[in-house]
């Protein structure tokens, strides 16, 4: 009988669907077991080693784990966008002065890896170059924190913020975790220091780096939380191939990849390895946008701007991009299914979001036509990284040709990527918008003039949609934030056409059983100090 | 019959014996070298492939088609799909137009500045041949693939910085191997009457030189051909040749290829035939035209 043969794969993918789904659950709590080194792998570089310039996770899962922070979000429970606990406080404050006051107490006797004492004058000194970055430095979160007015440090264990108003989103802006905390002497030595140098009070002490290798990491044992961290030390290993990533977990050289791998990958381990593989799966806060320039031309007119997103069938990319790349969801500006964003609804009154492609690609061409513009021809530049950047970028250019737009592709690794952003030497660029902690009325500070959010690369000034952004942030009202939030929407992607945005990510994790204490957040930023990570080996 | 007509006769009349002079020697080559002849073949279908791609490509090879992804190899699409549902066999034809302007465009440019060089370097001799020869031997200290990576990091990737990136490694190859030869021919009565008759150094380089030390130069080119096609293959495998969506041979060995290589083996297997196909094609003919060039071999 033959029906056999078709129906053993049944069971096979039964059982691998089980360790799958029922493994991924909330893992059984074992006592910790000390000792053992964490290899996992990284799919790429940063471009400098400073949390506070850097909003790559190339940066964050290889350096994260040599730097504390003022608060982060509770590791026994990174999903939740409210739930965030002291790392260099004592407690987490209760605001003063109708919400304007913030007073942070500091934990005595914490030190930086050198042995010099870490006081509040470090965090002060590192919340200053992340908020107000002096001339000549970058800060990629300082649109985060455009509610705060000061930060001082009236005592060595005393750290005050004082506010302009009264904001929700100031304390989920504090645990982003790229605000490391510098030492102030560092700091005054040259303000660029970290950039090319590591020092920080985290659970693992730096112990070298091999440019395209690796990054390794030993045990700080004087870390400030006593019995932190379990392992005996890690090494992130660089490979910007995913098969090689895959196969490093396969033949177990790394226990896991915390960035994500599409389903496929997911599938092939599952597959390999059963039991000795777990699955964590979430929503994820990153999304890959396309920016045209808006100091170039054809792009400084919004018919080529707006006729660019209306050639992009989302709905339908949705279902088939979703089976070979770790993208998933619709969505406009803010993280679908949050409160705040748009429904399906409201999102099919967008451009580039209607149901009916066909007329949305023959108004498209309607535009291109009227803008003078019906052979456009560009560089669309990309990010060299597999998942999901080039899967996105092919698929966007072979959306363009349907409305007659022939476009190039070039893609560069990571560090000159960003030069690139920087400098605005591009036509249009895959751009992202990834954040830690889900926060849309932080996150779409993205989208700002470009003398704001200091990650906003397309090159424009928009006062009207800065405006809108911080009334949003002003007020505490739901209803008032949703209606501004869709006003912020509908002026960045359809009436200026500012920047578009093409999938929301979905994150897949599959990784070594043994690998414990780490649980899976909507950011592959969030929860990487590695500090409560241990081997059940 | 207009004069233009019966001066077209004339012409094909006295083209006749020319050209059934030459069919002759191509059978004298082909009896003589079978497997350069197997390799030339593969050249020309190559090359026949490249040109007529508009009309031997069932589709296009850049439009996706998600409905058909991870297709096995059929009647439908001959070579399967890959995982954007493109036609394998349509992205093979059109990848061999990418493989020969690389191939030929770099090994052209790449031999003729070595030639230049190479010719020069002998003809000038003392301390300009000892400046020169130092500098090629920097570049030759390097393989062939490390200097294209270094020459990609400099000018980043895409198609023309590809050709610049395999043209460049090839300059000093050259130029090594044509200066050994023009070093003998500086040494020929010719070139001295040639100097005595007050001829210019450039003169004497192009009309008197180059054109005798031709035997090596064409073999050195064909023998480059297929090492640039492997190089570009290499580059953009590695992700730093030509990029999606432009067909290239070597690019569909990567991403998918790898990442469904279990499951939709077709995505790199054939891809992969079509590189050694070719490579091993210019490679014969390469062998083949040194052994024509070279007395000693012929007579064997």
């Amino acid at each position: 009988m033959k029906l056999s043969r078709y129906l053993r794969p049944v069971p096979i993918a039964a059982v691998g669907a089980a360790i799958a789904i029922g493994f991924a659950g909330p893992p059984v709590q074992a006592a910790p077991k000390q000792g053992g080194t964490l290899n996992f792998v990284v799919p790429d570089e940063p471009p400098s080693w400073d949390g506070h310039r850097e909003t790559t996770f190339a940066l964050i899962h290889p350096f994260a784990p040599f730097y504390s922070v003022l608060i982060k979000v509770n590791p026994d429970n990174p999903s939740s966008p409210t739930d965030f606990v002291c790392d260099l406080c004592t407690e987490m404050p209760t605001p003063a002065d109708g919400g304007k006051t913030y007073t942070f107490k500091i934990k005595p006797g914490v030190k930086f890896h050198d042995g010099t004492p870490l006081t509040a004058h470090d965090i002060v000194a590192s919340f200053r170059k992340i908020i107000f970055p002096p001339e000549g430095t970058t800060s990629a979160r300082v649109a985060f924190f455009v509610m705060v007015d000061s930060v001082e440090a009236p005592d060595d264990h005393t750290v005050v913020f004082k506010l302009k108003y009264p904001s929700g989103a100031f304390i989920p802006a504090l645990a982003t975790p790229y605000n490391f905390i510098y030492s102030k002497a560092k700091l005054a030595e040259d303000i660029r220091w970290y950039e090319k140098n590591v020092m920080g009070s985290g659970p693992f002490k730096f112990v070298g780096r091999e440019a395209g290798a690796y990054v390794r990491g030993e045990r700080n044992k004087d870390y400030h939380v006593a019995g932190l961290p379990y392992l005996d030390g890690f090494e992130a290993i660089f490979s910007n191939k995913q098969a090689v990533r895959v196969q490093a977990i396969r033949g177990d050289r790394a226990a896991i990849e915390f960035r994500g791998f599409p389903p496929k990958s997911r599938d092939d381990l599952v597959a390999a390895l059963g039991k000795d593989v777990t699955v964590q799966e979430s929503d994820w806060n990153c999304v890959l946008l396309f920016t045209p320039n808006h100091r170039k031309k054809p792009f400084d007119d919004v018919r080529v701007r707006r006729a660019l997103t209306l050639g992009v069938d989302r709905w339908g990319g949705s279902e088939s991009l979703s089976r070979i790349a770790i993208v998933k969801a619709v969505g406009g500006v803010a993280f679908p299914g949050h409160p705040l964003a748009a429904t399906k609804v409201e999102l099919e009154q967008l451009p580039g979001y209607w149901p009916d492609i066909n007329k949305s690609r023959a108004e498209a061409k309607r535009l291109l036509q009227e803008a003078g513009v019906p052979d456009l021809k560009f560089v669309l530049w990309n990010r060299a990284v597999d998942q999901p950047y080039t899967i996105v970028g092919t698929w966007l250019i072979d959306q363009w040709r349907q409305i007659g737009v022939t476009v190039e592709q070039k893609m560069e690794p990571t560090g000159p990527f960003y030069a690139r952003l920087r400098s605005q030497d591009f036509d249009v660029t895959v751009d992202f918008n990834c954040q830690s902690v889900v926060n849309p009325l932080l996150d779409i500070g993205k989208f700002l003039s470009e003398d704001i959010g200091n990650e906003s690369y397309g090159g424009y000034t928009d006062r009207d949609l800065d405006k809108i952004f911080e009334a949003m942030n002003r007020t505490s009202d739901t209803a008032e934030q949703r209606k501004l939030m869709r006003q912020f929407e509908k002026r960045v992607l359809d009436e200026q056409a500012h920047s578009f945005v093409t999938l929301w990510w979905n994150r897949i994790i599959p990784h070594r059983s043994y690998l414990k204490g780490w649980k899976v957040s909507p950011s592959h930023y969030l929860n990487q100090d590695l500090a409560n990570v241990w081997l059940d080996k | 019959m207009t004069l233009a007509a019966n001066l077209g006769t004339k012409v094909e009349l006295a083209d006749k014996p020319k050209l059934r002079s030459r069919l002759s020697a191509v059978g004298r080559f082909a009896r003589r070298n079978p497997l350069g002849a197997a390799g030339g073949v593969v050249i020309i279908v190559m090359v026949l492939v490249a040109v007529l791609a508009d009309f031997i490509a069932p589709y296009n090879p850049v439009a996706n088609a998600f409905d058909r992804m991870h297709e096995p190899p059929g009647l439908e699409n001959w070579l399967g799909t890959d995982q954007y549902g493109r036609d394998v066999f349509s992205r093979i034809v059109y990848g061999a137009r990418t493989a020969l302007l690389v191939g030929f465009a770099s090994s052209f440019v790449g031999a003729a500045f070595g030639l230049v060089l190479g010719v020069a370097s002998a003809y000038f001799g003392g301390k300009i041949d000892l400046i020169f020869q130092r500098i090629l031997d920097i570049f030759m200290a390097f393989p062939l693939i490390i200097l294209a990576l270094a020459v990609i990091a400099i000018f980043g990737t895409g198609a023309q910085n590809v050709i610049i990136a395999i043209t460049i490694p090839f300059i000093p190859r050259c130029a090594r191997v044509v200066r050994s030869s023009a070093l003998a021919i500086r040494e020929l009565p010719y070139i001295d009457a040639a100097r005595a008759n007050g001829f210019s150094h450039a003169r004497i380089i192009l009309r008197h030189m180059i054109p005798n030390v031709m035997a090596p130069f064409l073999i050195m080119i064909t023998a480059f051909v297929g090492q640039a096609i492997l190089l570009e293959a290499s580059l953009s495998y590695l992700g730093l040749g030509v990029q999606e969506p432009t067909p290239a041979w070597g690019l569909m060995l990567q991403g998918g290829a790898e990442e469904y290589a279990e499951s939709a083996p077709w995505i790199a297997i054939f891809p992969g035939i079509a590189i050694s196909l070719a490579v091993f094609g210019f490679s014969l003919f390469g062998d083949a035209v040194r052994d024509e060039f070279d007395p000693k071999l012929r007579s064997r």
